[in-house]
């Protein structure tokens, strides 16, 4: 059963760097460690990891074919669904409300609330409470962070995908999370836009916020990747820093994958 | 045709003239309906948004009640609140048959429904797409209501409407709990149908034109305050 074993293969500087990280953050929601996390759904099992940790620094890209149980298992490691079986830690705590204001997510269609550009971040920054002036200061920042000053006032509905994308991107961002999901954000988006989007995603992570990735997009794991988790039917296959997963990958169907075999 | 065109002419000049009795008719309308559709609608959003964000035994059953209550059939509301406030009825020490007071209650019980049951719809349409997004920057379900309803604001304003359109055009129910007195508890509606009874169809008339102008002037309002507040959320 090759294909099922977890490579956790972890490349020596990126885990010096993130433990650096987390000494620098007692307080921090990171490492993620997941232990027998399954979900099921009408008597099948769509997702189950045995274990998988996902530690500070960097950007962790999760891949693998349709159906693999990507999105669902950024799902449940948010807590937007429940898991029916196993745990989720977070630095070796359970999900609380302030686990779940350290992390935030973006979702593959954003959702943009009904209101002017600069009132979604405003509600995201007065949501994690900020007040008056550092209130003031983190949304001039953010909303220059994503190019999104000069549409300040307009309604965030008649931006176009790329603004909108950016506008969750920053909103997401807006309390400095430890930790940022990532549901194909740039999936529906032109070159141009996903670059920028990129550009942001790499400024996060180095910044120190920890970027776990879901992407079907090769060239962008290459691009942004500094560990690829891989799932196959539910489950995580491979673990492992991306340079060692595109030269060597060790199970079967993360090598069909790479050359574009076709995975059933 | 003759006579209904000295009966238009004369319902202008009553128009026009300012009559007194007329216009006191137009005002208590308006009083009875308006204050019934802001209770309505204090009462009926908050009902509507936790039947839309809320999951708890029996939702379904309350909302299908709730839709089936859009129906209510006026006299029937008119006959049980008549029946609560006479001076048998549970109600009755407060002795509030036959006053403006009864009417407004009774245009309550009709109109709480129609907001309740479209403001769940406009809720539950818009927690749909926002749940996951509103979960994820930390804000609980109870907690995402205000947040909804201010985005559904405009959807909702088309529910006040609704609610208004149901009172101002109800006759059944005020008439059995106001008992249409003069200068008490008579308004355009029954007004109408009485004056029509007696063959005086200058007076109802005039209150029919009035009637439809009003309706006509609450949705260019609804309308023009919609258009106005999209602008001003998004200043």
């Amino acid at each position: 059963m090759p294909d099922t074993t977890i490579a956790h293969s972890f490349d020596e500087s990126h885990i010096a760097q993130a433990e650096r990280s987390v000494a620098s953050h007692t307080d921090s929601i990171l490492p993620v460690s997941v232990t027998d996390l399954a979900f099921t759904a009408d008597g099948k099992r769509l997702v189950y990891i045995d274990r998988l940790t996902l530690r500070a620094g960097g950007s962790t890209i999760i891949m693998g074919p349709n159906g693999a149980g990507k999105s669902l298992l950024l799902r449940l490691l948010h807590g937007l669904i429940g898991a029916s079986e196993g745990t989720v830690l977070f630095n070796s705590q359970p999900m609380s409300a302030r686990v779940r204001r350290r992390q935030a997510m973006v979702f593959q269609r954003p959702v943009v609330l009904r209101r002017s550009v600069r009132a979604n971040i405003d509600y995201a920054l007065s949501a994690h409470g900020y007040r008056g002036l550092n209130r003031r200061e983190r949304l001039r920042d953010l909303l220059e962070m994503g190019e999104l000053a000069d549409m300040a006032r307009q309604r965030a509905r008649t931006l176009s995908g790329g603004e909108q994308q950016r506008l969750a991107l920053v909103r997401a961002v807006a309390a400095s999370p430890d930790l940022l999901f990532l549901d194909e954000p740039t999936s529906s988006l032109d070159p141009a836009s996903t670059h920028r989007i990129e550009a942001l995603i790499r400024r996060f992570a180095e910044e120190g916020t920890k970027i776990v990735m879901v992407t079907h997009d090769l060239g962008q794991a290459r691009r942004l990747a500094d560990e690829i988790v891989f799932m196959h039917h539910g489950k995580v296959t491979e673990q492992t820093p991306a340079n060692v997963f595109f030269d060597r990958p060790s199970s079967p169907a993360a090598r069909d994958f790479i050359t574009g075999g076709l995975l059933v | 045709m003759h006579d209904f065109a000295s009966s238009l002419s004369l319902a202008v000049n009553l128009i026009l003239s300012g009559d007194a009795e007329l216009w006191s008719i137009v005002l208590l309308s308006l009083r009875v309906s308006l204050t019934a559709v802001a209770v309505a609608a204090v009462i009926g959003m908050p009902v509507g948004a936790a039947l839309a964000v809320g999951r708890f035994a029996g939702r379904r059953a309350l909302i299908v009640l709730m839709n089936a209550l859009m129906g209510l059939p006026p006299v029937v509301v008119g006959l049980m609140v008549y029946l609560m406030l006479s001076n048998s009825g549970p109600l009755g020490v407060l002795q509030l048959l036959y006053t403006p007071t009864a009417m407004i209650i009774a245009q309550v019980v009709l109109v709480t429904p129609i907001v309740a049951a479209l403001t769940r719809q406009v809720v539950e349409d818009i927690d749909a797409e926002y749940a996951e997004q509103l979960r994820s920057i930390g804000v609980s379900r109870l907690a995402s209501v205000p947040t909804l309803l201010w985005d559904g604001r405009t959807s909702l304003l088309t529910a006040v409407l609704a609610g208004f359109g149901r009172a101002t055009a109800e006759v059944g129910a005020v008439i059995i709990v106001g008992g249409n007195i003069n200068h008490v508890t008579r308004v355009m509606t029954t007004t109408i149908a009485l004056e029509t009874s007696k063959g005086n169809l200058a007076l109802a008339l005039a209150l029919g034109a009035i009637l439809m102008l009003i309706a006509i002037s609450v949705n260019a309002a609804v309308g023009l305050l919609g258009a106005t507040s999209e602008r001003a959320a998004h200043a």
